[in-house]
């Protein structure tokens, strides 16, 4: 599997970076440099290998339905780099 | 007397006998900062103010006898990855520079809550990804044992920080070897704790499944005091372990005299420092001699764990990243164009080149039609390498290697080349993926004079054993002992 400027800038593009032309050139150099190395991995046989995603089985992230204290809006926006009447504000996305 | 040349013991001693003040130390540290951070660089950001009302305030807890811990009024430094309220956390990362958070990050909060003084933040690869400390945004730590040298990475203004005594100790995080490596490459102890066992939360996350929080430090006994206090479950992440910590300090005492060390023969191989080996191999011999019984063990799939390291880690990195996009947080660029536009524009001025290529592979394993080929069978060599560890822990109580191949490189030397500066990292990796407690420590110096690593590596959990053996074989030698003349 081979990856070409195409697939570069397709992934590029599902990862909401806009690269510079020299940008492109280098990425697909050194990620097919990369994914020539690990198709190392295809040497192994995995059939019926279960998936590890986590070392510490998984819990249920609820916690007992109690009011505690949260940031307010105004911390909460404190970083924002622009905000308007207590919401993040952003380019117009309608017309 | 130098008050920067004392580990936490000592200096907690001496503050606890009142023969000196956090005042006096913190002075000391910031002064020691302002005399070689101009060489080292291994602070994004140093809190003088913040530190000297903590030293004040430990003053005045250790003067009323009121909770007093062997932490508190000790100086010490924390990587620029973890949250702090009210003080710059950039993660060294442009998208970040003016990030101020409005809460600590637990560690930091535990750390506080012991009476730890924070001097200041330390540099690091940006969102923790590198080997060398040379993909910071702002700086490049150097290597306080030479200038000429990387000081290892991600935690590479850590380790520096702590072999240059600007700090009494520091916490870094170790995703695929980041503690050990840049400890090993800078002659202090870095110790990366089991998953779970110390709370993620407030720390800026690359890949959640590997990233660990652990301290760096001048002594093992320092490493267990340090572990004591940012150990424990932290309902605020759902990923730590239920289970009550320990005492670590406790564990040090009973030697090694019994104890099945695991040599696995895959950690001996070709290309690497010669001067590494032989100081790794008489520092397995020292083990031995010291009661130890040394059992040659295979751990068959150490040769996959880079690539399954670097599939596994961007993929979870691709995704976690997705948040810096210019709107709640962090740099913005663009207003004019349209929202894709502004993310896009944010996202390419924000990232440096690490960031960008590592976003890239992992979003290209995780796409259609990719899956499958890459990100899980990954997964799926992941649980043969964890698989590995459970069956080699079935014939020694611990395992012991070099904590890396070759000893601190050049500055430069490998940053052109992404795939050999990852090879740097293979000692350590495999430990991530299996989610088991790991430390590296001092075991010699090359001829140049640069810092070699032993890296003990133990059962999940059990950080106990892994402190005792590197407790013993750190008793029996002096290479902690050692510092860069800087």
């Amino acid at each position: 599997m081979s990856i070409t400027e195409k697939d570069v800038l397709h992934v590029a593009e599902l990862a909401r970076l806009a690269l510079t032309d020299k940008e492109k050139e280098l990425y697909t150099v050194q990620l097919k440099r990369i994914l020539g190395y690990v198709v190392k991995l295809s040497e192994l046989d995995t059939k019926g290998v279960e998936p590890t995603t986590h070392t510490v089985p998984p819990r249920t992230a609820f916690r007992e339905d109690r009011v505690l204290q949260s940031l307010t809006s105004e911390e909460a926006l404190r970083n924002a780099p622009s905000s308007e009447r207590g919401c993040f504000k952003v380019p117009q996305i309608i017309e | 007397m130098d008050i920067t040349s004392l580990d936490i013991r000592a200096l907690s001693e001496k503050l606890g006998k009142k023969e000196l003040s956090s005042t006096e130390a913190t002075r000391a540290y910031l002064e020691r900062i302002g005399k070689v951070e101009g060489r080292v660089s291994a602070f994004v950001t140093v809190t003088p103010e913040e530190a000297l009302k903590a030293a004040s305030e430990a003053d005045s807890r250790i003067q009323k006898g009121e909770d007093v811990t062997p932490l508190t009024g000790v100086p010490i430094a924390v990587k620029d990855i973890f949250c702090t309220r009210g003080i710059r956390t950039t993660c060294s990362s442009r998208i970040l520079e003016n990030f101020v958070p409005p809460y600590d990050a637990t560690v930091v909060r535990k750390l506080k809550d012991a009476g730890a003084v924070i001097l200041g933040k330390n540099n690091m690869d940006e969102f923790a990804m590198g080997s060398s400390t040379e993909n910071s945004a702002f700086k490049k730590t150097l290597n306080p044992w030479a200038l000429d040298r990387v000081p290892g990475g991600s935690s590479g203004g850590s380790a520096a920080a702590v072999a240059a005594s600007e700090c009494a100790a520091s916490v870094g995080t170790d995703t695929g070897g980041s503690i050990r490596q840049p400890a090993s490459c800078c002659g202090v102890v870095g110790l990366k704790p089991t998953y779970g066992r110390v709370s993620r939360f407030g720390m800026i996350a690359f890949a959640s499944s590997l990233d660990q929080a652990g301290p760096i430090t001048k002594s093992v006994k320092d490493a267990a005091i340090m572990l004591n206090a940012i150990a424990g479950h932290d309902p605020l992440d759902s990923t730590s372990i239920d289970a009550p910590a320990p005492d670590y300090t406790a564990s040090l005492m009973s030697g090694v005299k019994g104890l099945r060390v695991g040599i696995p023969k895959e950690y001996f191989i070709e290309g690497m420092d010669p001067e590494v080996e032989a100081s790794v191999r008489e520092a397995l011999e020292t083990l031995k001699a010291l009661g130890a019984e040394l059992v040659e063990i295979s751990l068959p799939h150490t040769e996959y764990a880079v690539a399954v390291y670097y599939l596994v880690a961007t993929a979870e990195a691709s995704s976690n990243l997705a948040r810096y996009d210019g709107v709640k947080y962090g740099l913005r660029v663009d207003e004019t164009g349209s929202l894709l536009d502004m993310y896009k524009r944010t996202r390419d001025e924000g990232f440096g080149p690490e960031v960008k290529r590592r976003i890239m592979l992992g979003t290209y394993s995780l796409s259609a039609g990719y899956y499958d080929a890459y990100y899980k069978k990954a997964s799926q060599v992941r649980t043969l390498i964890k698989d590995d560890f459970e069956k080699a822990f079935s014939y020694c109580d611990v395992i012991a290697t070099p904590t890396a191949p070759t000893p601190a490189f050049r500055i430069g030397e490998k940053l052109e080349d992404p795939l050999t500066m990852y090879l740097s990292d293979i000692f350590t990796i495999s430990c991530n993926l299996a989610g088991i407690p790991g430390i590296s420590l001092p075991c010699g110096l090359t001829k140049d004079g640069l810092p070699v690593g032993l890296q003990i590596l133990g059962r999940y959990l059990d950080e106990e054993t892994v402190l005792r053996a590197a407790w013993s074989y750190e008793e029996a030698t002096e290479w902690h002992k050692r510092r860069p003349n800087i």
